[in-house]
Protein backbone atom coordinates (compact mmCIF):
# COMPACT_ATOMS: atom_id res chain seq x y z
CA UNK A 1 0.00 0.00 0.00
CA UNK A 2 1.30 3.15 -0.88
CA UNK A 3 0.58 6.19 0.96
CA UNK A 4 2.14 8.64 3.73
CA UNK A 5 5.22 8.41 5.42
CA UNK A 6 6.09 10.32 8.84
CA UNK A 7 7.29 13.01 7.12
CA UNK A 8 4.77 13.33 4.85
CA UNK A 9 1.95 12.80 7.49
CA UNK A 10 3.37 15.74 9.28
CA UNK A 11 4.22 18.28 6.40
CA UNK A 12 0.43 17.95 4.80
CA UNK A 13 -1.06 18.57 8.36
CA UNK A 14 1.07 21.79 8.36
CA UNK A 15 0.00 23.25 5.29
CA UNK A 16 -3.08 24.06 7.18
CA UNK A 17 -1.65 26.37 9.78
CA UNK A 18 -2.77 29.70 9.36
CA UNK A 19 -0.49 32.76 8.99
CA UNK A 20 -0.50 34.24 12.18
CA UNK A 21 -0.89 30.88 14.71
CA UNK A 22 0.76 29.63 17.82
CA UNK A 23 1.35 25.99 16.64
CA UNK A 24 1.61 23.55 19.82
CA UNK A 25 3.31 20.07 18.49
CA UNK A 26 3.25 16.94 20.99
CA UNK A 27 5.81 14.42 21.30
CA UNK A 28 6.15 11.81 18.31
CA UNK A 29 4.84 12.33 14.67
CA UNK A 30 3.65 15.81 15.32
CA UNK A 31 7.01 17.20 16.15
CA UNK A 32 8.36 16.55 12.40
CA UNK A 33 5.86 19.53 11.73
CA UNK A 34 8.80 21.98 12.71
CA UNK A 35 10.86 20.32 9.98
CA UNK A 36 8.39 21.90 7.75
CA UNK A 37 9.35 24.65 5.15
CA UNK A 38 6.39 27.01 6.02
CA UNK A 39 7.31 29.68 3.22
CA UNK A 40 5.80 33.36 4.40
CA UNK A 41 3.64 32.05 6.87
CA UNK A 42 4.66 33.44 10.11
CA UNK A 43 4.07 30.32 12.43
CA UNK A 44 4.89 29.81 16.23
CA UNK A 45 5.82 26.32 17.06
CA UNK A 46 4.87 26.51 20.97
CA UNK A 47 6.70 23.46 23.24
CA UNK A 48 5.30 21.90 26.69
CA UNK A 49 7.99 22.56 28.26
CA UNK A 50 8.42 26.89 27.43
CA UNK A 51 10.39 26.59 24.47
CA UNK A 52 8.09 29.46 22.38
CA UNK A 53 9.17 29.68 18.49
CA UNK A 54 11.12 26.67 17.61
CA UNK A 55 12.52 25.36 13.83
CA UNK A 56 13.92 22.24 12.84
CA UNK A 57 15.72 19.43 14.92
CA UNK A 58 18.95 19.42 14.06
CA UNK A 59 21.64 17.10 13.35
CA UNK A 60 24.62 15.35 15.02
CA UNK A 61 27.02 18.40 16.47
CA UNK A 62 25.24 21.49 15.52
CA UNK A 63 22.59 21.03 18.25
CA UNK A 64 22.48 22.72 21.38
CA UNK A 65 21.88 20.45 24.29
CA UNK A 66 20.40 22.62 26.61
CA UNK A 67 17.28 22.81 24.03
CA UNK A 68 14.63 19.80 23.64
CA UNK A 69 10.95 20.30 22.17
CA UNK A 70 8.07 18.19 23.69
CA UNK A 71 9.53 14.78 22.57
CA UNK A 72 13.62 15.32 23.70
CA UNK A 73 14.48 16.14 20.33
CA UNK A 74 17.76 19.22 20.11
CA UNK A 75 15.69 21.85 17.57
CA UNK A 76 16.83 24.65 16.66
CA UNK A 77 15.33 28.35 17.66
CA UNK A 78 13.93 30.35 15.18
CA UNK A 79 14.36 35.00 15.73
CA UNK A 80 12.07 36.43 18.58
CA UNK A 81 11.91 32.79 20.70
CA UNK A 82 11.42 32.97 24.43
CA UNK A 83 11.80 30.58 27.08
CA UNK A 84 9.59 30.44 30.35
CA UNK A 85 8.93 28.09 32.88
CA UNK A 86 6.51 25.19 32.82
CA UNK A 87 4.01 27.69 34.62
CA UNK A 88 3.97 30.12 32.65
CA UNK A 89 3.94 27.81 29.58
CA UNK A 90 0.69 25.51 30.59
CA UNK A 91 -0.40 28.94 31.43
CA UNK A 92 -0.07 30.30 27.67
CA UNK A 93 -1.95 26.96 27.14
CA UNK A 94 -4.89 26.97 29.59
CA UNK A 95 -5.67 30.75 28.96
CA UNK A 96 -6.67 29.89 25.33
CA UNK A 97 -3.58 31.16 23.43
CA UNK A 98 -2.73 28.40 21.50
CA UNK A 99 -4.15 28.13 17.90
CA UNK A 100 -3.72 24.37 17.59
CA UNK A 101 -2.43 21.45 19.30
CA UNK A 102 -1.08 18.83 17.05
CA UNK A 103 -1.24 15.43 18.92
CA UNK A 104 -0.43 11.84 18.69
CA UNK A 105 -3.01 9.33 19.52
CA UNK A 106 -3.52 5.65 20.22
CA UNK A 107 -7.59 5.85 18.98
CA UNK A 108 -9.90 8.96 17.59
CA UNK A 109 -13.85 8.81 17.41
CA UNK A 110 -16.40 9.96 15.05
CA UNK A 111 -17.43 12.47 17.50
CA UNK A 112 -13.95 14.00 18.24
CA UNK A 113 -13.05 12.04 21.13
CA UNK A 114 -9.85 10.92 21.48
CA UNK A 115 -7.77 8.67 23.65
CA UNK A 116 -3.94 8.95 24.27
CA UNK A 117 -2.90 8.69 27.93
CA UNK A 118 -3.71 5.12 28.91
CA UNK A 119 -3.32 1.31 27.35
CA UNK A 120 -6.21 -0.98 28.00
CA UNK A 121 -6.03 -2.55 31.24
CA UNK A 122 -2.49 -0.76 31.86
CA UNK A 123 -2.06 0.16 35.36
CA UNK A 124 0.28 3.29 34.50
CA UNK A 125 -0.29 5.80 31.89
CA UNK A 126 1.63 8.62 30.50
CA UNK A 127 -0.73 12.39 30.19
CA UNK A 128 2.12 14.73 29.99
CA UNK A 129 0.40 17.94 28.76
CA UNK A 130 -2.33 16.55 26.43
CA UNK A 131 -5.33 17.15 28.81
CA UNK A 132 -4.33 20.27 29.62
CA UNK A 133 -3.62 21.40 26.20
CA UNK A 134 -6.84 19.07 24.83
CA UNK A 135 -9.06 21.15 27.09
CA UNK A 136 -7.38 24.66 26.06
CA UNK A 137 -6.35 24.70 22.73
CA UNK A 138 -8.21 26.42 20.35
CA UNK A 139 -8.38 23.56 17.86
CA UNK A 140 -6.97 20.12 18.26
CA UNK A 141 -5.56 17.99 15.21
CA UNK A 142 -4.18 14.45 15.87
CA UNK A 143 -1.81 12.79 13.62
CA UNK A 144 -1.48 9.04 13.61
CA UNK A 145 -0.87 5.58 12.04
CA UNK A 146 -4.30 4.71 10.53
CA UNK A 147 -3.89 1.12 11.94
CA UNK A 148 -2.18 -0.79 14.91
CA UNK A 149 0.77 -3.25 14.00
CA UNK A 150 -1.92 -5.66 14.28
CA UNK A 151 -3.86 -4.09 11.65
CA UNK A 152 -6.68 -2.82 13.68
CA UNK A 153 -8.42 0.44 12.76
CA UNK A 154 -7.79 3.51 15.09
CA UNK A 155 -10.38 5.84 13.63
CA UNK A 156 -13.89 4.60 15.31
CA UNK A 157 -17.11 5.17 16.16
CA UNK A 158 -16.60 5.54 19.67
CA UNK A 159 -13.03 5.25 21.69
CA UNK A 160 -12.95 1.62 23.68
CA UNK A 161 -9.63 3.25 25.45
CA UNK A 162 -10.17 5.92 28.53
CA UNK A 163 -10.32 9.12 26.62
CA UNK A 164 -7.99 11.89 27.00
CA UNK A 165 -11.11 15.23 26.32
CA UNK A 166 -14.19 14.41 24.62
CA UNK A 167 -15.72 16.16 21.18
CA UNK A 168 -12.46 18.45 20.79
CA UNK A 169 -10.64 16.78 17.55
CA UNK A 170 -11.44 18.25 14.20
CA UNK A 171 -8.69 17.04 11.97
CA UNK A 172 -6.88 13.72 11.54
CA UNK A 173 -3.84 13.26 9.44
CA UNK A 174 -2.79 9.20 8.89
CA UNK A 175 -0.67 7.68 6.47
CA UNK A 176 -3.79 7.27 4.47
CA UNK A 177 -4.97 10.65 4.05
CA UNK A 178 -6.72 13.91 6.09
CA UNK A 179 -10.38 13.05 7.33
CA UNK A 180 -12.20 15.52 9.42
CA UNK A 181 -14.81 13.57 12.32
CA UNK A 182 -18.08 14.09 11.22
CA UNK A 183 -20.30 13.01 13.65
CA UNK A 184 -21.83 9.39 12.28
CA UNK A 185 -18.07 9.28 10.45
CA UNK A 186 -15.17 10.74 9.17
CA UNK A 187 -15.62 12.85 6.04
CA UNK A 188 -12.51 12.72 3.53
CA UNK A 189 -10.58 16.12 2.95
CA UNK A 190 -8.41 14.24 1.00
CA UNK A 191 -6.17 10.65 0.17
CA UNK A 192 -2.79 10.52 -0.02
CA UNK A 193 -1.64 8.89 -3.42
CA UNK A 194 -2.24 5.36 -4.13
CA UNK A 195 -4.71 4.93 -1.28
CA UNK A 196 -8.32 4.38 -2.60
CA UNK A 197 -11.62 5.48 -1.19
CA UNK A 198 -12.19 1.91 -0.52
CA UNK A 199 -9.01 0.96 0.72
CA UNK A 200 -9.28 4.02 3.84
CA UNK A 201 -12.97 2.30 4.11
CA UNK A 202 -11.47 -1.10 4.84
CA UNK A 203 -9.12 0.13 7.44
CA UNK A 204 -11.71 2.59 9.18
CA UNK A 205 -14.00 1.67 12.00
CA UNK A 206 -16.41 4.13 11.29
CA UNK A 207 -18.60 5.00 7.79
CA UNK A 208 -16.06 7.33 5.69
CA UNK A 209 -17.91 10.26 4.04
CA UNK A 210 -17.18 11.19 0.48
CA UNK A 211 -15.50 14.61 0.49
CA UNK B 1 35.56 31.07 48.23
CA UNK B 2 32.23 31.00 48.58
CA UNK B 3 30.48 32.08 51.59
CA UNK B 4 29.43 29.34 53.88
CA UNK B 5 26.06 28.74 54.17
CA UNK B 6 24.66 28.18 50.84
CA UNK B 7 27.35 26.70 49.08
CA UNK B 8 28.34 22.91 49.54
CA UNK B 9 31.75 21.02 48.44
CA UNK B 10 30.09 18.06 47.34
CA UNK B 11 26.47 16.12 46.44
CA UNK B 12 27.21 13.97 49.29
CA UNK B 13 27.43 16.55 51.88
CA UNK B 14 23.94 18.48 50.49
CA UNK B 15 21.89 15.46 50.72
CA UNK B 16 23.07 14.13 53.86
CA UNK B 17 19.94 14.67 56.06
CA UNK B 18 17.51 14.07 53.84
CA UNK B 19 14.89 11.88 56.24
CA UNK B 20 12.88 8.83 55.41
CA UNK B 21 9.27 9.76 54.63
CA UNK B 22 10.52 13.32 52.86
CA UNK B 23 8.53 14.82 50.05
CA UNK B 24 11.26 15.83 47.17
CA UNK B 25 10.33 17.04 43.68
CA UNK B 26 13.17 16.58 41.07
CA UNK B 27 13.05 19.24 38.23
CA UNK B 28 13.58 18.19 34.46
CA UNK B 29 11.86 17.39 31.43
CA UNK B 30 13.43 15.09 28.34
CA UNK B 31 17.10 15.73 29.93
CA UNK B 32 17.43 19.91 30.34
CA UNK B 33 17.66 20.86 34.05
CA UNK B 34 17.97 16.90 35.57
CA UNK B 35 19.42 16.98 38.88
CA UNK B 36 21.02 13.72 38.21
CA UNK B 37 24.05 14.19 40.18
CA UNK B 38 21.92 15.05 43.41
CA UNK B 39 19.56 11.79 42.72
CA UNK B 40 22.70 9.90 42.28
CA UNK B 41 24.13 11.34 45.55
CA UNK B 42 20.60 10.04 46.97
CA UNK B 43 20.86 6.84 45.71
CA UNK B 44 23.93 5.99 47.75
CA UNK B 45 21.96 8.33 50.92
CA UNK B 46 19.71 5.49 51.16
CA UNK B 47 16.46 7.83 52.72
CA UNK B 48 13.79 5.43 52.37
CA UNK B 49 9.69 5.70 51.69
CA UNK B 50 9.94 9.10 49.93
CA UNK B 51 7.49 10.64 47.75
CA UNK B 52 8.87 12.12 44.32
CA UNK B 53 7.81 14.51 42.19
CA UNK B 54 8.55 14.82 38.54
CA UNK B 55 7.09 15.15 35.19
CA UNK B 56 8.51 11.61 34.61
CA UNK B 57 10.02 8.32 36.50
CA UNK B 58 12.95 8.29 34.01
CA UNK B 59 14.45 5.98 32.34
CA UNK B 60 12.82 6.11 28.87
CA UNK B 61 16.21 6.45 26.92
CA UNK B 62 19.37 4.33 26.97
CA UNK B 63 22.33 4.96 28.80
CA UNK B 64 20.44 4.66 32.34
CA UNK B 65 21.15 7.53 34.42
CA UNK B 66 20.55 8.08 38.09
CA UNK B 67 16.28 8.97 37.93
CA UNK B 68 13.39 8.29 40.36
CA UNK B 69 12.96 4.80 38.33
CA UNK B 70 16.38 4.44 39.99
CA UNK B 71 15.46 5.17 43.48
CA UNK B 72 12.34 2.89 43.21
CA UNK B 73 14.61 0.28 42.14
CA UNK B 74 17.02 0.73 44.77
CA UNK B 75 13.61 0.41 47.71
CA UNK B 76 13.86 4.11 48.77
CA UNK B 77 10.58 5.13 46.96
CA UNK B 78 6.64 5.31 48.23
CA UNK B 79 5.08 6.95 46.13
CA UNK B 80 5.58 8.87 43.07
CA UNK B 81 3.81 11.85 41.32
CA UNK B 82 4.16 12.87 38.27
CA UNK B 83 2.77 13.38 34.92
CA UNK B 84 4.25 9.64 32.89
CA UNK B 85 3.70 6.81 34.92
CA UNK B 86 4.12 4.91 31.98
CA UNK B 87 5.99 5.27 28.47
CA UNK B 88 4.89 7.48 26.13
CA UNK B 89 5.26 4.50 23.76
CA UNK B 90 3.39 1.88 24.44
CA UNK B 91 5.84 -0.73 23.24
CA UNK B 92 8.16 0.55 25.54
CA UNK B 93 8.09 0.17 29.39
CA UNK B 94 9.56 2.48 32.21
CA UNK B 95 12.09 0.57 34.60
CA UNK B 96 9.46 2.06 37.28
CA UNK B 97 6.26 0.39 36.03
CA UNK B 98 6.82 -3.03 36.99
CA UNK B 99 6.88 -2.30 40.40
CA UNK B 100 4.59 -0.52 40.12
CA UNK B 101 2.33 -3.03 38.95
CA UNK B 102 3.34 -5.38 41.44
CA UNK B 103 1.70 -2.41 43.95
CA UNK B 104 5.85 -2.15 45.68
CA UNK B 105 5.02 1.65 45.39
CA UNK B 106 1.96 4.60 45.04
CA UNK B 107 1.43 6.68 42.14
CA UNK B 108 -0.47 9.44 41.46
CA UNK B 109 -1.35 10.78 37.75
CA UNK B 110 -1.05 13.74 37.19
CA UNK B 111 -1.45 16.36 34.03
CA UNK B 112 1.33 18.26 33.39
CA UNK B 113 0.07 21.77 33.70
CA UNK B 114 -1.33 20.93 36.93
CA UNK B 115 1.34 19.52 38.09
CA UNK B 116 3.11 22.61 37.14
CA UNK B 117 0.14 24.92 38.72
CA UNK B 118 0.07 22.61 41.94
CA UNK B 119 3.87 23.64 42.48
CA UNK B 120 3.71 27.36 41.33
CA UNK B 121 0.29 27.07 43.79
CA UNK B 122 2.50 25.64 47.13
CA UNK B 123 5.17 28.12 46.29
CA UNK B 124 2.85 31.47 45.81
CA UNK B 125 0.72 30.52 49.07
CA UNK B 126 -2.23 29.49 47.35
CA UNK B 127 -4.01 26.40 48.82
CA UNK B 128 -5.92 25.16 45.41
CA UNK B 129 -7.44 26.19 42.67
CA UNK B 130 -9.90 25.62 39.92
CA UNK B 131 -8.63 24.09 36.46
CA UNK B 132 -10.52 22.99 33.25
CA UNK B 133 -7.78 20.21 32.84
CA UNK B 134 -9.13 16.56 33.05
CA UNK B 135 -12.44 17.39 33.58
CA UNK B 136 -14.52 15.03 31.97
CA UNK B 137 -12.39 11.88 32.55
CA UNK B 138 -11.37 8.70 34.16
CA UNK B 139 -8.70 11.54 36.67
CA UNK B 140 -11.75 13.86 37.86
CA UNK B 141 -14.24 10.67 38.72
CA UNK B 142 -15.71 11.60 42.16
CA UNK B 143 -13.71 14.23 42.80
CA UNK B 144 -14.86 18.09 43.51
CA UNK B 145 -15.86 20.32 40.41
CA UNK B 146 -17.58 23.79 39.92
CA UNK B 147 -19.42 25.55 37.41
CA UNK B 148 -17.86 28.98 36.93
CA UNK B 149 -19.07 31.47 34.46
CA UNK B 150 -20.86 28.72 32.71
CA UNK B 151 -17.86 25.86 32.02
CA UNK B 152 -16.71 22.95 34.63
CA UNK B 153 -13.33 23.10 36.44
CA UNK B 154 -11.79 20.56 38.44
CA UNK B 155 -10.64 21.25 42.01
CA UNK B 156 -6.86 20.68 42.01
CA UNK B 157 -4.92 21.44 45.48
CA UNK B 158 -1.54 22.80 46.29
CA UNK B 159 1.61 20.31 46.16
CA UNK B 160 4.19 22.12 49.00
CA UNK B 161 7.10 19.89 49.07
CA UNK B 162 10.12 19.16 51.42
CA UNK B 163 13.10 19.49 49.37
CA UNK B 164 13.40 20.50 45.37
CA UNK B 165 16.35 18.59 43.07
CA UNK B 166 17.24 21.28 40.57
CA UNK B 167 19.52 21.52 38.10
CA UNK B 168 20.92 25.43 36.89
CA UNK B 169 23.26 26.72 34.57
CA UNK B 170 24.89 29.37 36.84
CA UNK B 171 24.30 30.70 40.12
CA UNK B 172 25.80 32.98 42.95
CA UNK B 173 26.81 32.46 46.15
CA UNK B 174 23.47 34.11 48.05
CA UNK B 175 21.23 31.39 45.45
CA UNK B 176 20.37 33.54 42.85
CA UNK B 177 20.06 31.30 39.79
CA UNK B 178 20.27 31.61 35.94
CA UNK B 179 18.77 29.19 33.83
CA UNK B 180 20.10 28.34 29.76
CA UNK B 181 17.59 27.78 27.46
CA UNK B 182 14.91 24.80 28.28
CA UNK B 183 17.01 23.68 31.08
CA UNK B 184 14.29 26.22 33.11
CA UNK B 185 11.47 24.14 32.94
CA UNK B 186 10.04 22.92 36.25
CA UNK B 187 13.29 24.26 38.21
CA UNK B 188 11.97 28.06 39.57
CA UNK B 189 8.39 26.40 40.55
CA UNK B 190 9.84 23.63 42.02
CA UNK B 191 12.69 25.86 44.34
CA UNK B 192 9.44 27.88 45.42
CA UNK B 193 7.41 25.31 46.21
CA UNK B 194 9.74 23.85 48.65
CA UNK B 195 11.11 24.14 52.11
CA UNK B 196 14.94 23.28 51.35
CA UNK B 197 15.80 23.63 47.92
CA UNK B 198 19.51 22.04 46.57
CA UNK B 199 20.61 23.28 43.30
CA UNK B 200 23.11 21.04 41.01
CA UNK B 201 24.94 24.32 39.13
CA UNK B 202 26.97 23.38 35.92
CA UNK B 203 29.09 26.69 36.17
CA UNK B 204 31.87 27.12 39.30
CA UNK B 205 29.95 29.72 41.74
CA UNK B 206 30.21 33.23 40.97
CA UNK B 207 30.51 35.73 43.54
CA UNK B 208 27.36 37.38 45.32
CA UNK B 209 26.67 40.36 42.70
CA UNK B 210 28.22 38.72 40.08
CA UNK B 211 24.47 38.41 37.92
CA UNK B 212 22.74 41.20 36.50
CA UNK B 213 19.94 41.30 39.36
CA UNK B 214 17.71 42.21 35.84
CA UNK B 215 18.75 38.62 34.32
CA UNK B 216 18.33 36.08 37.72
CA UNK B 217 15.60 33.84 36.86
CA UNK B 218 15.14 32.40 40.69
CA UNK B 219 15.77 34.33 43.77
CA UNK B 220 18.27 33.26 46.46
CA UNK B 221 15.50 34.03 48.85
CA UNK B 222 14.05 30.37 47.03
CA UNK B 223 17.34 28.51 47.15
CA UNK B 224 19.25 27.28 50.35
CA UNK B 225 21.99 25.05 49.19
CA UNK B 226 24.52 24.79 45.72
CA UNK B 227 26.83 22.23 44.77
CA UNK B 228 28.97 22.71 41.95
CA UNK B 229 29.35 19.42 39.33
CA UNK B 230 31.99 18.35 39.56
CA UNK B 231 34.11 17.42 36.47
CA UNK B 232 33.77 14.40 34.20
CA UNK B 233 33.31 11.46 34.53
CA UNK B 234 31.64 12.08 38.02
CA UNK B 235 29.81 15.68 36.55
CA UNK B 236 27.11 13.60 34.68
CA UNK B 237 25.33 13.47 31.08
CA UNK B 238 24.69 17.21 30.41
CA UNK B 239 27.65 18.55 31.38
CA UNK B 240 29.23 16.11 28.78
CA UNK B 241 27.20 16.76 26.32
CA UNK B 242 27.10 20.87 26.43
CA UNK B 243 31.05 20.55 26.39
CA UNK B 244 30.27 18.78 23.15
CA UNK B 245 28.19 21.26 21.94
CA UNK B 246 30.68 23.82 22.39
Amino acid sequence: MSGWDRQQMADRLAREFQDGWIVNLGVGIPTLCSNTDIGDRDIIYHAENGVIGYGPVLPPGQEDLHLVNAGGQNVSLRPGAAIVHHADSFAIIRSGRIDVTVMGAYEVAANGDFANWRIGDAKGGGIGGAMDLAACARRVFIILEHTTRTGEPRLLRACNLPVTTRGVVTLVATNLGLFAPAGDGFAVRELAPGVSFETAQTATGAPLLPG
Amino acid sequence: MTKPGKAFDNMVAAVADIPDGAVIAFGGFAGPGTPYNLTKALLAQGAKRLTCIANTTGGAQQPRMPDIGMLVENGQVAKVICAFTAATRPTDQLPFTPYYERGEVEAELVPQGTLAERLRAAGAGIPAFYTPTAVGTELARGRETRIIHGREYLLEYALPCDYAFIRAWRADAAGNLQFRLSQRNFGPLMAMAARTTIVEVEEPILPVGAIDPDQVHTSGIFVHRLVPIPPPPEGLWTTRRQERAK
